[in-house]
């Protein structure tokens, strides 16, 4: 099972280190951690996604509410949120698959934000899933690197709230 | 005033009475400035002692203790002892001397990144980077280690914070955390839940943890377990939670055990785990405490509910609040046919043992000690065989009992014996060890005399590391490997060394009369007694 765990953290030096030290510790997955200010500079934002079973993921709510530089931890699962991720990849293109790295962009959505004339980098900014599509598109063609930011995600708007 | 001076000042406000701790330079500013105190320094001959000694004060008397050492080594040697109070949480303020701040990350002598360092065995830590924070961080490291799930809190000085000057000092008189707010009262509904199952149960057990002495609510359980008429069996850190002679007391649970008391908490079908964790040693598989009966897990902790087993009914909050809220509700019948069951298992199952005749055997030996002990004698265990023969065959009926549960730190009992009779210095206190827990605290032999703390020691001498030969008898067809103690030294001679009484027991038909010397004397000695080095718990 996934869990995405959205936790508001003092925004003190040290944390970071505290929260992927808890995870470690305790044998919890961290299949993506990110982490930026929120719109008050005291306070950050991590977005972690785990997975686990219920009691794993359970003791990781748990754990984090302990920790005294936590402010507060929501969870909620994929669907109940947004969720985005931002990627940029540089491939190696020819004359002959150029056409067809233009043409997979468009269709995932994915723009061309630098290139020489050897090679492109692209940009997508997606659901996970988008991106994985993305890598799988363009297994054929040579990737030089990747980087990635981990999911960002905040629950779907309520109007309750 | 500098800020060494503001931390003594923190000190003194938070009604410390001693100091346990080792000088260097870069504590030096704050070793200065507590000679103008009339706080008490008590000078450990290693570092990781201070920690168990401030461990043992506060188990005692509820005293939060104080280590204070140097950077560097200093703060290293004391991590096993802020690990052994994590894992039981003992609350503690540890205060690390550092290096001058504008040389932190540079590698220079004795720095050590001690807040990195001990992230996984404190509740929360302090690099202080501002002199005028000082009387905040040590309000909150005292209110964070002594509130909730107790545990240790370090706080790390670099020098030139210390030496920095202060215009005043003012204490804070509250603390505020948005982060911290740890749960007292126990859920009103969850409470009433409980209750319906008190009344319905038939074969009702109370399993008393650590968390009933740490949480202060001996009385409390005594009460409630007598006016509600449910049995008691404890684990290993909670022993001496109710008294050995309480009709109502069955033993203790784990692999280490009593098999009655094992029994007993197979058999109920109403079982009330209260500040215990459901760790491995007492309970090695969690699904007894589900199978056929109905769990109450009451923790101060909501991590520890559900992280082994998941109860029928959680129960968050402070263990004595909900004693006292649960003794407002209906009063549960007499299970006059459970309590007949249980003698009935205590009288099938008492452990027998076959002792060697040659030697002292170390059950009846604890028997007879603990029997003739005063009351409210303190009774510190070490780890190892001598800890398990401590657990089964000591009685403890209004005293103490302590010893490192969760961590099994060797080397515990001296130290931790030196603060409790530095709490109680009207009270016995007893540290028991092997021959293999007392040399890695021996030094602390001297600490004693020059501070005039008189507690006693007895090593229970087989020239092995017993528990680990044991482990290899059992496991390794007696290939025995690193086990051999020959070499140690001899302990009359020791004893005589730092100038205290000394005993040696070696014949069962004296031992009775030594054991009165022993108790009788005022002076802090050393016993040795003579136990079999092919003897098994």
């Amino acid at each position: 099972m996934k869990k995405i765990y959205s936790v508001l953290v003092e925004n003190r030096s040290g944390v970071l280190c505290k929260v992927a030290g808890l995870f470690s510790r305790r044998c919890f997955n961290i299949d993506s951690l990110a982490v930026g200010e929120t719109d008050d500079k005291n306070v950050s934002c991590m977005t972690i996604v785990s997975s686990g079973n219920q009691r794993t993921l359970e003791q990781i709510e748990k754990q984090l509410n302990k920790k005294l530089d936590i402010i507060k931890v929501r969870t909620f699962n994929e669907e109940q949120a947004v969720n985005r991720e931002l990627m940029l990849l540089k491939v190696k293109y020819n004359r002959t698959n150029r056409k067809d790295i233009m043409e997979i962009c468009d269709i995932l959505r994915a723009d061309i934000v630098d290139m020489s004339k050897t090679h492109l980098m692209i940009q997508i900014c997606d659901k996970p899933q988008k991106i994985e599509l993305l890598l799988e598109m363009l297994k054929s063609v040579s990737i030089v690197e990747v980087a990635r930011t981990g999911v960002l995600a905040l629950p779907r708007c309520n109007e309750s709230e | 005033m500098n800020g060494a001076d503001i931390l003594v000042k923190c000190l003194e406000e938070e009604k410390v009475e001693a100091v346990f701790g080792y000088p260097g330079v870069a504590i030096a500013p704050f070793y200065n400035s507590i000679l103008n105190s009339d706080i008490e320094t008590i000078l450990v001959r290693t570092e990781q002692n201070a920690a168990h000694a401030a461990s043992g004060m506060f188990r005692v008397s509820g005293k939060v203790g104080v280590a204070a050492v140097t950077s560097g080594p200093g703060a290293t040697n004391l991590i096993t002892g802020i690990a052994t109070a994590f894992a039981d949480s003992i609350p503690m303020v540890c205060i690390t001397g550092q290096v001058s701040s504008e040389l932190l990350g540079s590698d220079v002598f004795q720095e050590a990144d001690i807040t990195g360092a001990v992230e996984s065995f404190v509740k929360y830590s302090y690099l202080v980077k501002n002199v005028e924070d000082i009387p905040r961080i040590m309000k909150e490291a005292f209110y964070i280690a002594n509130s909730g799930r107790r545990g240790p809190v370090l706080v790390d000085v670099p020098i030139d914070i210390q030496n920095a000057t202060v215009k005043s000092f003012k204490y804070p008189e509250s603390v505020k955390l948005r982060t911290y707010k740890p749960t007292v009262k126990g859920n009103a509904a969850q409470i009433k839940k409980v209750s319906a199952e008190l009344l319905k149960a038939k074969r009702p057990l109370i399993v008393a943890g650590g968390g009933v002495l740490i949480g202060r609510a001996r009385k409390e359980l005594v009460k409630f377990s007598h006016e509600f008429h449910i049995p008691v069996v404890t684990t290993m850190m909670g022993k001496g939670a109710m008294p050995s002679d309480d009709p109502l007391y069955y033993g203790m649970i784990g692999n280490n055990g009593h098999p009655y008391a094992n029994k007993a908490m197979k058999e109920c079908d109403l079982l009330l785990m209260v500040g215990a964790r459901v760790a491995d040693r007492s309970v090695n598989q969690p699904d007894i405490t589900v199978t056929n009966k109905v769990l109450v897990h009451i923790d101060v902790d909501p991590a520890e509910i559900g992280k082994n087993v998941g109860p029928h009914i959680p129960l968050v909050g402070d263990c004595r609040a909900i004693f006292n809220d649960l003794m407002e509700t209906e009063r549960s019948k007499e299970h006059k046919e459970w309590i007949k069951t249980l003698n009935g298992f205590k009288e099938e199952l008492m452990p027998k043992r076959d002792p060697n005749p040659d030697y002292i055997d170390p059950a009846a030996f604890i028997e007879e000690l603990t029997n003739k002990l005063p009351e409210k004698a303190i009774y510190v265990a070490d780890v190892g065989q001598n800890q398990i023969w401590s657990c089964r065959y000591a009685n403890i009926k209004g005293g103490d009992f302590l010893t490192s549960g969760g961590m099994g730190t060797m080397g515990y009992s001296i130290p931790a014996a030196m603060g409790a009779k530095y709490a109680h210095s009207d009270r016995e206190v007893i540290a028991v060890c092997g021959d293999g827990s007392f040399q890695m605290s021996m030094m602390e032999l001297a600490t004693m005399r020059q501070h005039g703390l008189k507690s006693k020691v007895i090593v229970m001498k087989n020239n092995y590391l017993g528990m680990v030969r044991q482990y290899q008898h059992f496991t390794y067809d007696d290939k025995y490997s690193v086990v051999d103690l020959s070499g140690s030294p001899d302990l009359e001679k020791l004893a005589q060394a730092y100038e205290m009484p000394f005993f040696r027991v070696e014949d069962p038909a004296k031992m009775s009369k030594q054991i009165d010397a022993f108790l009788k004397s005022k002076e802090s000695c050393l016993m040795e007694v003579v136990i079999d080095p092919m003897d098994l718990v």
